[in-house]
């Protein structure tokens, strides 16, 4: 079956076929990234535009490069906040970015819902690259390919996520993809940044981080914000490092010696791991990031590469 | 000048009335309810058969927002908005710009209201000054303007102290406090209910316990005071619990929901519409259950469409940062009859009185009876009009509904004000 969809918006949306079809067409553009030339003329005449909100190194750099081995001319917009500096609105900034006619907009934005805003108003695919705490399918699939390298597969694997669950649209796109490929997910934090009702999302949940991560074969740890303790979730970073830090000593005592340790980035070391752990034998943390441009490209392929499509 | 209404069927709760009456309008107030009555010569004869005659229906929670924000809605559109609903009174909340906190800006909304309302207009005044929260606006200079009620509607007055001061102070006027219970320690940042969807969309939710503390609180004031207040917008099915104990023991508490809250749920968000937006937010089906029982029970005394315009460029765009509030004054009456009155969940005598003796009664307005002698204001309901709802079509100057594209049964056919039939 080949891809139908104009956009990518969330992983809740797509089905079990459509994930491994992405997965598998970012596996067969991995060697690219080994070639002297690294380039392919798939793209050569679209235009991408990076449309960020929010600050952000990695996914717009990956993107960026994803756009350019593929040879299509990528844009890169930036504003620091939720509206651009000459208080023009996003939709309005996004309606006249549309007006110039690029083939795909890559939005990433602090308002959970804006990509969607952004697929409605806009003729052109759209592809969420972070949308508040809601999604963020792009690094879901990225952590998708390096699990199945590792492990082989994903059917009956089981993640524990760790960490502010409560914010994390990493959290929410892995649990939806993850569940529709089979695989069982643990949430784990302290109860204030659980969620309530994500039991109904298909994860379990667990407040011990030495619970969570007995037998599992993937533990994923999630970013700290700062933030969490002025708004009173948590009472300091020491005391969530000790209770919730992933490190080697707890590693030894509770978890299985080949339990990949992932972070969608960047790591406070430290904080919710310790340096050891995060440069250690079992952490695939640099392989996501390396699989990350692989899967934008094959997202940007996929959805350029679209013929006649649906009628946008 | 008299009208007569012909054969309509008569529901006036106020007089225990459901019957096909004549009704016989003079000068402006109801002069006779009887059958075959005979049209005084001259007069006008409007042929009722087959509607529904009522006493005309008070929203007691619009914004009008004049003055200051008429991008959004006047007094002039608001009010015609009202009487194409169906509505022959509208009681409009303080947070214009000036605040209504003074006697002057309720002059100035009376005075707007006499050359350009449709309907009548009865102004609430501000609890505090400037709806900061801090000190008393001028309260007793406000009842002799017109206020018929105080609310610093929109926000939620948070300090107790000083609520209880306002309940107190007020005691000698008849008007209540009308507490927009929120507690912002609790619903700080959000833009939905917490629970299954705001986990599923990552939008951040406020709970119900945001409204139920502060229910509670309200209760427990107007216990030590001996005031009267009224829960704006009621949301939840702890509120009603809280609203329905407080009453059981004699507590001078009385209570309205809206009708978005009554018929769509916390669902309605998933599709990212910010006219699903409003504060407080939609909640859960176990919450619309509780508040229709609450209505038909009596322990929810009244319905008020809390008529927030916002203009598009407020109401597009990311769902997080668009504004609270929806409108409702064009589509409350239609929505309820086709949603709750159709499949039997609400009697239709039932809504009536929800819509008109009982917010009458509340706020000590004349009106919600069709006794002879009262002022004619009455509201007539076609039950089998089939219409679609169109918002650009609307009189108010505000489209943000979440109710457009649907297709109900039953709605407002004529509004009368002191015995005039308005065309809006």
């Amino acid at each position: 079956m080949g891809w139908t969809r104009k956009d990518l918006l969330t992983m809740r949306d797509l089905d079990a076929s459509e994930i491994v079809l992405l997965v598998d067409t970012a596996a067969s553009l991995q060697e690219i990234a080994s070639r002297e030339i690294k380039k392919v003329p798939a793209l050569r005449g679209k235009t991408i535009v990076n449309l960020f909100y929010e600050p952000s190194t990695r996914t717009r750099t990956s993107f960026e490069i994803a756009g350019k081995w593929l040879s299509a001319d990528v844009v890169n917009f930036s504003s620091g906040g939720s509206s651009t500096s000459k208080g023009e609105r996003f939709i309005d900034t996004a309606r006249n970015i549309a007006a110039m006619s690029p083939d795909v907009v890559v939005v990433r934005h602090s308002s959970a819902g804006a990509a969607e805003l952004l697929a409605r108003a806009l003729p052109c695919s759209i592809v969420n690259a972070g949308d508040g705490g809601h999604e963020h399918p792009t690094q879901a699939l990225l952590d998708l390919l390096t699990i199945r390298e590792k492990k082989g597969h994903f059917d009956g694997l089981h993640v524990a996520i760790i960490g502010d669950i409560a914010h994390s649209r990493v959290a929410r796109s892995n649990i939806h993809g993850m569940r529709k490929l089979g695989m069982t997910v643990t949430v784990a934090g302290p109860p204030t940044l659980i969620p309530p009702f994500v039991q109904e999302l298909g994860a379990k949940v667990s407040y011990r981080l030495e619970e969570a991560i007995g037998d599992v074969d993937v533990i994923m740890m999630l970013r700290l914000q700062q933030e969490r303790m002025t708004a009173g979730l948590i009472p300091s970073l020491r005391e969530y490092a000790r209770y919730w830090g992933l490190t080697l000593d707890k590693l030894a005592r509770h978890a299985r010696p080949d339990t990949l340790i992932m972070h969608p980035g960047p790591v406070n070391r430290g904080v919710e791991l310790a340096p050891e752990v995060a440069d250690g034998p079992y952490s695939v943390i640099l392989d996501q990031v390396a699989r990350g441009v692989a899967v934008r490209m094959g997202v940007l392929l996929l959805l350029a590469g679209r013929k006649g499509g649906d009628g946008a | 000048m008299s009208l007569l209404l012909r054969s309509g069927r008569v529901i006036d709760p106020a007089n225990n009335l459901d019957a096909v009456q004549d009704v016989l309008i003079t000068d402006g107030r109801i002069e006779r309810l009887g059958r075959n009555l005979r049209a005084p010569a001259g007069g006008e004869v409007v042929d009722a058969s087959g509607k529904i005659v009522c006493p005309g229906f008070i929203d007691m929670h619009v914004h009008l927002r004049e003055p200051g924000y008429e991008y959004k809605e006047t007094v002039a559109t608001g009010t015609r908005a009202a009487a194409a609903g169906g509505f022959t009174a509208v009681c409009c909340m303080a947070n214009t710009n000036p605040v209504n906190d003074n006697g002057a800006v309720t002059d100035y909304i009376l005075a707007k209201a006499k050359v350009e309302g449709a309907v009548r207009v009865y102004p609430i005044g501000a609890v505090t000054r400037g709806l900061r929260g801090e000190e008393l606006a001028e309260l007793a200079e406000l009842a002799e303007s017109g206020c018929v009620a105080f609310s610093d509607d929109g926000k939620c007055v948070m300090n107790a102290g000083l609520y209880r001061r306002a309940m107190e102070y007020t005691l000698p006027f008849g008007a209540p406090l009308i507490s927009h219970a929120e507690d912002t320690t609790l619903s700080r940042g959000a833009s939905m209910n917490e629970g299954v969807v705001s986990t599923e969309t990552g939008l951040p939710g406020q709970p119900a316990a945001a409204e139920d503390v502060m229910v509670a609180r309200d209760i427990v004031l107007a216990e030590l005071t001996g005031a009267h207040v009224h829960i704006a917008h009621v949301s939840t099915a702890g509120a009603v619990r809280l609203v329905r104990d407080a009453k059981a023991r004699g507590v001078r508490v009385t209570a309205e929901v809206t009708p978005h809250h009554l018929v769509l749920t916390e669902d309605a968000v998933r599709g990212w519409d910010p006219n699903t937006k409003m504060a407080p937010p939609l909640r859960t089906k176990r919450d619309v259950e509780a508040l229709i029982e609450a209505l038909v029970d009596g322990t929810i005394d009244c319905i008020a469409t809390d008529h927030a315009p916002h203009a598009i460029s407020e109401k597009e765009g990311e769902f997080d940062q668009a504004a609270f509030g929806v409108v409702g004054l064009e589509t409350a009456v239609a929505v309820l009859l086709d949603r709750l009155v159709r499949p039997g969940l609400l009697p239709l005598a039932t809504l009536v009185a929800r819509w008109s003796r009982d917010p009458a009664r509340l706020l000590n307005l004349p009106g919600g009876s069709l006794a002879a002698g009262a002022p004619a204001d009455i509201t007539i309901l076609d039950p089998d009009a089939e219409s679609t709802i169109d918002p650009s079509r609307f009189r108010s100057r505000s489209r943000n509904t979440p109710f457009g594209g649907w297709t109900l049964r039953g709605g407002p056919w004529m509004t009368l004000v002191g015995g005039k039939a308005v065309r809006p």
